[in-house]
């Protein structure tokens, strides 16, 4: 039997790639929504309307500045989804190529790529992100570059090590065996039967960057107002912590919801992908 | 043994019971937002400094009293010359310094000497100090300043934290170690928690001194502050910043809260050199866009005074100017048009970490997209406030509180980061400085205000008020804010 005819129906029976897919179908969905609709508008400042509790017009209340929490929060999530779809996508391009050019070439630069990943996560991911953000001064793009920057060695590494279990298998030795090059090899076999396992790596990494780009926003280097972003929201939740101790709530549940939705999915994908797994069952 | 131990450890903890409840009247714990960076406010700029010091542990020659009076404290009284030029003090006898030396005028010649050195770091340095021409000691209770040119300022400046008076001997470690004359000595300093000062008992009004122990504990984040004083961490915070909670803290018995003024003129400061704010209709044009009121009603929970230049309704010679640019987006769109600004027009905004700042700075961003003016939000630190808008004048516009009193003088130099550069200005101040009497001068102060209002040099929003938390029981906190300071010679327990 072939992945293919049995894909959904063991993906109806995973229940964390179910959960994880609909968490992650809801972010999508807040974030589709905000671009086209939001109850008010997150931009909009009223002052004598300022933390509120939760009514008709303000479905989760206002902040200290009167801004609608409820429509911040959407909006945020289009926030999040861009950080982590252009973050992961640099990490992604940039460290499958490295990883696939050492497992390709080995030697030196093998070598060189594996002691240049060493050497980044040397460094805890948030202190590196901090230190790329406060040297190249705050702002989406800057944390969006630095949680990209992060997530290069990750995939490198990823990508290097099941790309040189491909290499040891026999079909990469027949088709050395007629004679084809490297490069061929690497795109036709090599990368094709690595991929689920990247994908599944992408999914993690997208719902770290999303908890990195809150962390970042939330100490004041990441989205600057008046763009709404959670982790700023939950900064502003903290400094009215005893007058609207319910302000911390809303953008603290999505960050967690977002980041489980994510983590359940990559799980879910990991299973249903990995066909080891899927011929034992 | 061990219930007999538990016996004596309770007989023991009863026994100390009232002794701890009545040693409580006389220790007093402060809140404070910022720590000082040093304790010397003769070398150091931070306003911290003098939060600490000034009047407990160092004194200077005058005395700032709450209302902005001055009186006379290390000296006891002065004689001015008729030219203004000439000032001669007569200073307390019998003082002395908390290392067992006694107050002379060479004290005071040392420390003015050493204030206007060439290495000298000193905030006033320029404005009081390096214009002090001569200091003559005839003898040790005598001190004559001849001043090389007039400053109408000067017997506030010596009530200052700048112009404290050191020792010479210890004047080198005053920054770890502080030795003045105050009520109160140094005790002791945990980095990055608190300073703990005790009372002095060589003070000369010694049996005045209510508190015997005095802790300055730093509490920089608004919910923690508010936390403290919840929790009875802190017994007082004169400054308080969370004033959002007020509401709460007010309907507490427990508490009382006093909310007064300071000197914090809070402005929107223009890069007057930078395009297109270097034409004058552009600079009134965001006058014109900015309403007062939102700011201090989102910023300062509606606390504050709006001002409409730089001088504060509690400075002598204030004159009302916030009428001359009224909210008017529509004005402010077409004097953007008439000075060929091509909308929408993108500027930063920095903002540095205090709520005045990043609430204040939200909504002035708000109002200023009205009239076509994208000012993209920028928070940063103090350190980078200070380095890259204050030093290196990078910057379009920012937000920001300037707390020294009576400090229109920093508009006469071209240098400082408004870089507003007007000779008439500077012939204003100058007639200020000049004037022969009192009516000339406060005439020509006037004119100065108006002048920095009809150039727009900045935007001035308001005067930040000092809200002060306290439990019920505590007395004597200043409730207004002349200058930066914890006068806790007249705080006691009831």
């Amino acid at each position: 039997m072939t992945t293919a005819t049995t894909f959904p129906a063991r993906a109806a029976g995973h229940w964390s790639f179910l959960v994880g897919g609909a968490l992650t179908l809801a972010l999508l969905i807040a974030a589709g929504v905000s671009l086209l609709w939001t109850p008010v508008s997150p931009y909009v400042i009223d002052v004598p309307n300022k933390l509120q509790l939760p009514s008709a017009q303000h479905w989760l209340g206002t902040d200290a500045l009167g801004h609608d929490v409820f429509s911040m929060l959407l909006v945020g999530a289009q926030n999040s989804i861009l950080v982590g779809v252009i973050a992961v996508s640099i990490g992604f391009s940039i460290g499958t190529t490295l990883g696939a050019l050492a497992a390709a070439r080995g030697g030196w630069l093998e070598e060189a790529v594996m002691r240049l990943s060493d050497f980044a996560f040397a460094f805890p991911a948030i202190l590196t992100a901090i230190m790329l953000t406060a040297l190249l001064g705050p702002g989406i793009v800057n944390s969006i570059l630095a949680i990209g920057i992060f997530n290069i060695p990750i995939f490198a590494r990823v990508t290097r090590g099941s790309a040189k279990a491909v290499w040891a298998r026999d079909f990469v030795l027949a088709a050395r065996a007629v004679g084809r090059d490297r490069f061929g090899i690497t795109v036709t076999h090599v990368l094709p039967n690595v991929l689920s396992i990247l994908i599944v790596q992408a999914t993690i990494q997208f719902a770290s960057a999303i908890l990195w780009e809150a962390a970042l926003s939330y100490l004041g280097l990441g989205t600057q107002p008046p763009q709404p972003s959670w982790g700023r929201m939950l900064n502003d939740a903290q400094a009215q912590l005893f007058q609207a101790p319910w302000l911390a709530i809303p953008p603290g549940l999505a960050i967690m919801l977002a980041v489980l939705g994510l983590n359940l999915l990559g799980d879910g994908l990991r299973d249903l992908l990995d066909p080891r797994l899927a011929r034992r069952r | 043994m061990s219930k007999k131990a538990h016996v004596i450890a309770a007989a023991l903890v009863f026994a100390l019971l009232p002794a701890a409840a009545k040693a409580a009247k006389d220790t007093l714990v402060l809140g404070m937002a910022l720590e000082p960076p040093g304790l010397d406010p003769t070398t150091g700029a931070a306003a911290a400094i003098g939060e600490v010091t000034q009047y407990n542990v160092y004194e200077g020659l005058t005395k700032i009293e709450e209302d902005g009076k001055v009186t006379p404290l290390l000296a006891q009284s002065w004689t001015v010359s008729p030219d203004q030029k000439t000032y001669t003090f007569k200073l307390q006898p019998g003082v002395k310094f908390q290392n067992g030396e006694p107050f002379t005028s060479a004290d005071v010649k040392f420390t003015f000497e050493r204030d206007a050195a060439a290495d000298s770091t000193n905030k006033e340095k320029a404005s009081v100090f390096a214009k002090i021409a001569r200091i003559d000691t005839p003898d040790p209770l005598t001190v004559v300043l001849t001043l090389k040119e007039v400053n109408a300022n000067l017997l506030f400046n010596l009530g200052e934290d700048t112009g404290a008076i050191l020792e010479p001997k210890s004047a080198a470690t005053d920054a770890t170690h502080p030795v003045g004359t105050g009520p109160f000595a140094f005790a002791d300093w945990v980095k990055g928690s608190s300073i703990t000062l005790t009372k002095w008992p060589g003070y000369r009004a010694a049996d005045k001194i209510k508190l015997d122990k005095v802790t300055f504990r730093f509490i920089n984040d608004p919910a923690a502050q508010v936390a403290a004083v919840l929790a009875g961490d802190v017994d007082g915070f004169p400054r308080f910043g969370a004033l959002d909670s007020l509401k709460q803290l007010q309907s507490d018995p427990r508490f009382t809260v006093a909310i007064g003024s300071t000197e914090g003129k809070t402005i929107v400061a223009i890069n007057n050199k930078r395009k297109p704010f270097d034409d004058v209709r552009v600079r009134r044009a965001l006058a014109y866009a900015i309403d007062r009121k939102a700011v201090i009603a989102g910023a300062s929970n509606g606390l504050g005074v709006p001002i409409g230049s730089h001088y504060t309704p509690n400075d002598p010679g204030y004159i009302d100017l916030t009428g001359l640019y009224p909210y008017d987006p529509a004005k402010a769109k077409a004097l953007l048009r008439e000075a060929g600004v091509k909308t929408p027009l993108d500027v930063t905004l920095k903002l540095p970490p205090p709520p005045y700042a990043r609430e204040g700075g939200q909504i002035v961003a708000a109002e200023l997209a009205q009239v076509g003016i994208n000012a993209k939000i920028e928070n940063i630190e103090w350190a980078q406030w200070l380095d890259g808008v204050y030093k290196h004048k990078n910057y379009d516009l920012t937000i920001v509180s300037h707390v020294e009193p009576r400090d229109l003088a920093i508009y006469a130099d071209p240098d400082f980061y408004y870089q507003y550069d007007s000779p008439k200005f500077r012939a204003l101040m100058e007639a200020v400085n000049t004037a022969p009497d009192e009516a000339a001068r406060l005439k020509a102060l006037a004119a100065a205000q108006r002048q920095l209002a009809e150039d727009a040099v900045n935007v001035f929003l308001y005067v930040l008020p000092q809200v002060s938390v306290a439990k019920a029981e505590l007395h004597g906190l200043w409730h207004n804010s002349p200058i930066f300071a914890n006068d806790l010679s007249a705080v006691y327990w009831q």
